[in-house]
């Protein structure tokens, strides 16, 4: 008796940890910043003190141009980031993927920038990009090109931001291409070989497309971290108030919007209300993803119907 | 079976984990209040305050208490942070923190979640501070929300070095003498660049903007960017359009070395030697001597800064209401912020007394600093302190100064005309006051 209530409960039990985890701190908090969005929740307001204000945060911040600046930054550092990112990680794996001395060694080297603190990068590439005793500068200095004050503008700020992320990322990214494609069976590129296809082509019309599925969960994984992205402006920013991305907000992303409500302005609700947004923000580009996904998988599959017709 | 058994006995392994997991997390309680009551007194801190032996002592006059400080050595801004995330949650600050100038004046406004001094006798202890000091304290309505530990003081630090290079006076006399008004701080300047290229006249434009603003204001209004009910004033009050002029009129100049407070290339112009002048509180002493090393010792001196004296920086100690001894807690603020208190502190790190019976003890009057050329800071700081005139801040005040700070440093970079700057301070100075 008690044994078959324990085949029945206990897989119930086992998985329960993560449910009950999730629940305290993944989903209550979820709800809870919802509802506190909806107030004007000062530090020090409680449930009963703040006064409910309805969708007044959200319309406020939708007609802030501050947010929007925070949203192109943070989009503009997406698309800068990502999709080289991507491309590089592809173009590693392939090399990689080749017989090559010391494999083993190579591939856990191109780890090694992911497991450095986001600190330590950012201090590291923060004296790169520095105005006057920059490596960066320096190096275009030697074409005739003049200093660059890279915390200034918008774009300078990208291209520091992003080359970091890159750094960090595209090792990692490398990696989960690598894996997919040892998956890859050798005999098709040998018959391919033998057919005389070059590299270039087997890696453009063989590779990419037996990669798509992981393609897709990277570009996903990615797109949650890049909508997210905080410590690498804040630490590049510097200087007395880094949660505004400088003096024009020219490197503020959502995130460090966001933290700006709460630490500088003390403003609990417009916070929870600007993290609702981003939520939001990322649901949207997921959807699109996954619609993505959708379409890409079922071309694949008319794809390998073609292979086996020839 | 067996298996079955052996599953079981891990699941029951599993839940007894869960139980005592639970258990561990509501055990942090303290024992009950007895009646002799023993209790700890947490006091949250930043940097350091210097009260090691102010504590050995009161807890020997105070056996039933023991004072733990915490956060000794932390960076303010982590200090900071952890404060607001305590103080939303309701628990786990400290039973007194430590507030910087600029994070009590943004409590003002948020003063139900303190304890008010005042009903704890701290009405009786205005004397014991510099007016302007115990002002910044103090709620509009009279609620005391902090009280003085050290301040910042203003003067005006410069290279003895590069000013002989441009064949200006060295001695701290000479110099003083050259600058009454900031319109001769200016002109001194111009000399200054027209002999010396490779350097600015001074770091940044913001940090003296910020003086100026608190010196006119002082002689005016007596407000900044809010008058005392709280209405925005930053485009009526003309103190804050003259400080604006004053140092677009510095930068006009091209004094600026352009070298943002707190940014590597700002800490690398003390090495370098890239700029001449910096506006320079008593805890600015620090920061040179350690960004500058050895090789700048005796390079530096002090002078009064122009335009009459000034402050940056400084701090109070505050009880939050989450306290359960809030009792306790007011009568130790009180014992650490009193004028001994305040000279113990002065002798164990240095930190300038916001008491004027504090800066008249003569071990402060006598303190005098070898690396900047023997310079008598204890002196010349006291005067900068005592100049000041009070002027009263809103609690918006941060966010609205960081607006027009960064309007400021955007004609400095030259991205924005002084014109589109002006503009831009009063649109975002009147957003963030939101």
């Amino acid at each position: 008796m008690l044994g078959r209530l324990d085949i029945k409960y206990s897989p119930y039990l086992y998985i329960a940890p993560f449910f009950v985890v999730f629940g305290i701190f993944g989903l209550w908090p979820l709800i809870y910043t919802l509802r506190m969005s909806l107030y004007d929740w000062d530090l020090g307001s409680t449930v009963e003190t703040a006064k409910f204000v309805g969708l007044d945060n959200f319309v406020m911040f939708l007609k802030d141009d501050d947010f929007w600046n925070s949203v192109v930054n943070t989009l503009a550092l997406f698309l800068m980031s990502t999709v080289p990112q991507l491309i590089l990680a592809l173009i590693l794996a392939n090399a990689l993927n080749k017989r090559l001395r010391g494999r083993t060694l190579l591939r856990m080297g191109v780890l090694i920038p992911n497991i450095t603190s986001v600190a330590a990068v950012s201090i590291v590439f923060t004296q790169l990009y520095s105005r006057d005793f920059g490596l960066i500068n320096w190096l275009l200095g030697l074409v005739g090109i003049d200093p660059i004050e890279w915390q200034a503008h918008s774009w300078s700020s990208w291209v520091a931001i992003s080359s970091m992320v890159d750094w960090r990322w595209t090792g990692y990214n490398a990696l989960i291409f690598l894996a997919a494609m040892q998956s890859i069976p050798r005999d098709i590129y040998e018959s391919a070989s033998l057919d005389g296809a070059s590299s270039w082509r087997q890696f453009w019309t063989m590779t990419v497309p037996m990669l798509r599925p992981t393609i897709i969960f990277v570009t996903i994984i990615s797109t949650i971290g890049g909508l997210q992205l905080y410590g690498e402006p804040l630490l590049f920013t510097g200087g007395g108030n880094p949660l505004l991305g400088g003096s024009d907000r020219q490197s503020q992303t959502v995130t460090m919007f966001l933290m700006e409500q709460f630490y500088m302005k003390f403003e609990l609700g417009r916070a929870a209300t600007v993290a609702w947004l981003l939520f939001i923000m990322i649901l949207v580009f997921s959807v699109i993803n996954f619609l993505f996904t959708r379409s890409l998988r079922s071309a694949d599959g008319t794809a390998k119907k073609k292979k086996v017709k020839r | 079976m067996s298996t079955i058994l052996r599953r079981r006995s891990f699941a029951a392994i599993a839940l007894a984990a869960a139980v005592t997991l639970g258990a561990a997390a509501c055990s942090g309680e303290e024992p009950a209040p007895g009646a002799t009551e023993q209790i700890t007194l947490n006091v949250d801190v930043f940097g350091n305050f210097g009260y090691e032996e102010l504590y050995k002592q009161y807890m020997q006059e105070h056996p039933n208490i023991k004072i733990v400080e915490r956060g000794t050595g932390s960076q303010l801004d982590a200090h900071n942070q952890q404060l607001t995330q305590r103080l939303a949650a309701g628990a786990g600050a400290g039973d007194i923190v430590a507030l910087e100038e600029g994070v009590i004046i943004s409590y003002l406004d948020k003063a139900n979640l303190f304890v008010d001094l005042g009903e704890h006798g701290a009405k009786d202890l205005a004397g014991n501070f510099i007016p302007w000091k115990f002002q910044q304290g103090t709620t509009a309505d009279g609620k005391i929300l902090g009280l003085g530990t050290d301040v910042g003081s203003m003067a005006m630090c410069y290279r003895t070095d590069l000013f002989k290079k441009a064949g200006l006076p060295t001695d701290r006399a000479a110099v003083s003498a050259l600058w009454p008004t900031w319109d001769d701080y200016i002109n001194v300047g111009k000399q200054f660049k027209g002999k010396v290229k490779d350097a600015g006249f001074i770091d940044a434009v913001t940090n003296t903007y910020n003086t100026i603003l608190m010196q006119k204001a002082g002689q005016g209004a007596g407000y900044t960017y809010f008058d005392k009910s709280g209405a925005m004033t930053i485009d009526t009050n003309p103190a804050v359009k003259d400080s604006y002029d004053l140092a677009v009129k510095i930068l006009d100049a091209g004094l600026s070395a352009k070298l943002q407070a707190w940014s590597n290339e700002w800490n690398n112009g003390f090495k370098q030697a890239q700029f001449a002048t910096i506006a320079c509180p008593a805890w600015m002493t620090g920061y040179i001597t350690s960004q500058n090393g050895d090789t700048g010792s005796g390079k530096w001196d002090i002078a009064a800064a122009p335009g009459g004296g000034g402050n940056w920086g400084g701090s109070f100690l505050a009880v939050p209401k989450q306290t359960k001894h809030a009792k306790e807690a007011a009568e130790l603020v009180k014992f650490l912020t009193n004028p001994a208190g305040q000279i113990a502190a002065f002798k164990s790190k240095g930190n300038l007394p916001s008491s004027p019976q504090a800066l008249a003890d003569a071990a402060v009057k006598a303190a005098v600093n070898d690396y900047f050329s023997k310079a008598p800071t204890g002196d010349i700081f006291a005067k900068g302190a005592l100049d000041l005139k009070p002027v009263y801040l809103g609690a918006k005040n941060a966010p609205v100064r960081t607006a027009v700070e960064n309007a400021l440093r955007t004609v400095e970079q030259g991205t924005k005309s002084a014109a589109d700057g002006w503009k831009a301070a009063v649109e975002d100075g009147k957003k963030a006051a939101q």
